[in-house]
């Protein structure tokens, strides 16, 4: 503020000093002037940076606290996670994993069952909607004609939006009831009477186990694996696609010979991304599977999986070690769903970077 | 276990501070047993009219009740298993029965009328260990001559969740089948060996009145409200008995309430010839040492309001309103047991 003032006031003193040596003195004054404007200009720069500095650090830090806060979550949650389990694993040690005994009255504790029941489920949704959503991806991208490709692919998206407890009561009062009346003796007494695979399509037919909450996972996870899969199909450079159709490939052909090949690991990667949603996945199974904590060879009976018995026993658990399994049940599905969702991550990572290579 | 009750009642201290949010500073808040939630509701409606201070009722299930008022998130806890004395002692509550009511087995099979098939605690627990499978066994036909029975597979249908119907469930199947109690237990939670289970008592219903030759167990509450094919049941006394209000009565009549401590009174298989085998009470469950003790106080009038003039809505719902006697007995209990800060009695 006082240099830009003195800048002000010096054409005054330029003129009181007129007769002495005006011509040095009229020199020096201008160099003067000018060192004295650079400066105040400079000044008035630096301090519009500093404030900028200011404020990009403060907006810096402050973005920085939100994200760190996802992080800080997620470890909180780790931690809070093992903490609470860590009673159950002192008792039964690693054996709890693989120990098939869920028995609250005795307080002996084992995951075995849950883990099966949610591997169980999780590996029949796949099983179903991985041949499904490959096929409608594929037809959006590739077959559908262009006025229907907007609307359908919005219905597919759509579908992945709709609450699972929906999905849960459709399961239930619908699905179910169908399922147990007319599929399932179907099945038995087809598939049912073959050597290998048979035991696991025989015993009552209730409608609800491990079939049916497989079945309807694989209905929540269609959408999913579907739009994701669209999305890697339309990365596949049309000149690929054409040269292929020019040399007189079917349609089949080019989907086998160039879009698999080409999409491998995005079509791999939208597949785990599906099955990390299975494997989490509540309301619906607690719903449909039956809720039995037994093993059983057959895919009618009924299980448990390892969010259903979260869902289901954490409100009236009162013993600390039933606390304890549960909170270490809910470190195993962590655990695994980590895993897989890493894994889909670092496919999905590795793909894009081999199109960048291309 | 810290971890827990901290996590417990972060949660429910989020909802409870929610909710009084909206409410008046006077409403009281409980926690626990959803079987008493209807009832409380409709105690906290009639309540509400007269003294204009409200409940805030969440009915979370009774081990998550037990949880929050041993955290102090809530004014009193509510339960349909009876805490131990030592448990009592240990956390410095006190409890008390508020209602009472009864379970009842149903089943779903063609050409059977409510009522009409007669089963025994014996052959119950022998279903429910997975050793009678048909509906057409000798055991189930010696007790229903002239009833003509399919050759159905039985499904068993229990619980998922851990429930005070359960408890009750159990505790009456341990004490007439001795395999069952040391194969299964009694408890909220148990190792079930065979059947599906279903969530809550309508989860337990409507996989009765789905999976043709089902039986599980509901309130008679719910039963009656959804028509179920309910059975009669052979008591201690050897009498079968259909389900009904008086019967439940006369299970709590014969008990001796002043002896039991904290009120623990099991209800299961009791003397008597009209007693209906498998009743039970449900608990509210308070500190003996109230911090606010005008909010104490607000809570054993709501409860002293219900049992002066509850008695007909409860009658209303299927449940049994506590005999006056007990109700004696429990606000005797009050006057003893509970103080305020400064060591004064509430009531």
């Amino acid at each position: 503020m006082t240099r830009l003032a003195g800048v002000v006031i010096s054409p005054v003193g330029l003129k009181l000093n007129k007769d002495m040596n005006a011509h040095t003195a009229i020199a020096s004054d201008e160099q003067a002037n000018a060192a004295l404007l650079e400066e105040a200009r400079s000044a008035a720069l630096r301090n519009t940076m500093r404030t900028q500095r200011m404020q990009d650090f403060f907006f810096h830090k402050i973005t920085f606290l939100f994200a760190a806060t996802v992080l800080l979550v997620l470890v909180g949650i780790i931690i809070s996670l093992a903490v609470g389990a860590a009673p159950a694993f002192r008792e039964f040690g690693p054996a709890f994993i693989w120990t098939a005994e869920w028995d609250p009255v005795n307080d002996k504790f084992g995951a075995l069952i849950a883990i099966y029941g949610t591997l169980a489920t999780s590996v029949i949704a796949l099983l179903l909607a991985f041949p499904i959503s490959f096929g409608i991806a594929l037809f959006l991208t590739e077959i559908c004609p262009t006025p229907l490709r907007r609307p359908m692919g919005m219905a597919v998206e759509l579908l992945a939006g709709v609450p699972s407890i929906i999905y849960g009561m459709w399961g239930l009062f619908v699905f179910a009831p169908m399922f147990g009346d007319h599929v399932q003796p179907f099945l038995k007494h087809t598939i049912g009477v073959l050597p290998w695979i048979g035991p696991l399509f025989q015993g009552p037919t209730m409608g609800l186990g491990i079939l049916t909450a497989g079945i309807i996972l694989a209905v929540m996870i269609i959408p999913f694996i579907a739009s994701v899969m669209r999305d890697v199909f339309e990365i596949v450079p049309a000149v690929l696609k054409e040269s292929a159709y020019g040399l007189g490939c079917t349609k089949w052909e080019v989907v086998r010979k160039i879009v698999l090949p080409y999409t491998r690991a995005g079509v791999v990667g939208g597949v785990m991304l599906g099955l990390g949603r299975a494997l989490g996945e509540t309301m619906a199974v607690t719903f449909v599977i039956g809720n039995a904590n037994e093993i059983s060879l057959s895919l009618f009976a009924a299980g448990n999986s390892i969010s259903s018995t979260l869902a289901n026993e954490f409100a009236e658990a009162s013993s600390t070690l039933h606390v304890s399994s549960l909170f270490a049940l809910g470190l195993i599905l962590f655990a695994i769903t980590f895993i897989v969702l890493s894994a889909a991550k670092l496919m999905l990572l590795g793909m894009s970077r081999k199109e960048g290579v291309k | 276990m810290r971890m827990n009750q901290l996590l417990a009642s972060i949660l429910i201290g989020t909802t409870a501070a929610l909710a009084s949010g909206v409410t008046l500073a006077a409403d009281i808040t409980g926690a626990g047993s959803t079987f008493a939630y209807p009832i409380y509701s409709k105690w906290a409606e009639m309540y509400k009219k007269t003294s204009g201070n409200g409940l805030n009722y969440q009915s979370i299930g009774s081990g998550a009740g037990i949880k929050q008022i041993k955290a102090k998130t809530v004014d009193f806890g509510a339960s349909d298993m009876p805490l131990s004395q030592e448990e009592l002692n240990e956390a410095g509550l006190m409890q008390f029965p508020t209602i009472m009511g009864g379970v009842v087995a149903v089943i779903n099979l063609d050409g059977i009328t409510p009522g009409q098939l007669k089963l025994t605690g014996p052959v119950i627990a022998d279903i429910y260990l997975g050793k009678i499978t048909k509906w057409n066994d000798a055991a189930i036909a010696a007790l229903n001559a002239g009833v003509k029975l399919p050759a159905e597979d039985i499904t068993v249908v229990h619980r998922a969740d851990g429930s005070g119907t359960s408890f009750l469930f159990t505790n009456y199947l341990s004490q007439t089948n001795a395999d069952f109690k040391t194969k299964i237990g009694a408890g909220t939670a148990v190792k079930w060996v065979v059947g599906v289970g279903g969530k809550g008592n309508d989860g337990v219903a409507a996989n009765v009145q789905r999976i043709k030759g089902a039986i599980g167990y509901v309130e008679w509450a719910y039963a009656k409200k959804n028509k179920m094919t309910h059975t009669q049941l052979k008591n201690h006394d050897g009498q079968f008995l259909q389900p009904d209000d008086d019967a439940f009565k006369a299970a709590a009549a014969n008990a001796d309430w002043a002896k039991a401590p904290g009120f623990g009174v099991v209800l299961t298989d009791q003397p008597g010839k009209a007693a209906w085998p498998i009743t039970g009470a449900t608990y509210a469950i308070l500190h003996k040492q109230q911090a606010d003790g005008a909010k104490g106080k607000e809570v054993l009038k709501f409860f002293d309001y219900a049992f002066k003039n509850g008695a007909a809505a409860a009658t209303d719902l299927d449940y049994v309103p506590m005999p006056e006697a007990v109700t004696k007995l429990v606000e005797g209990a009050w006057k003893a047991n509970l103080k305020d800060a400064s060591g004064k009695a509430i009531w």
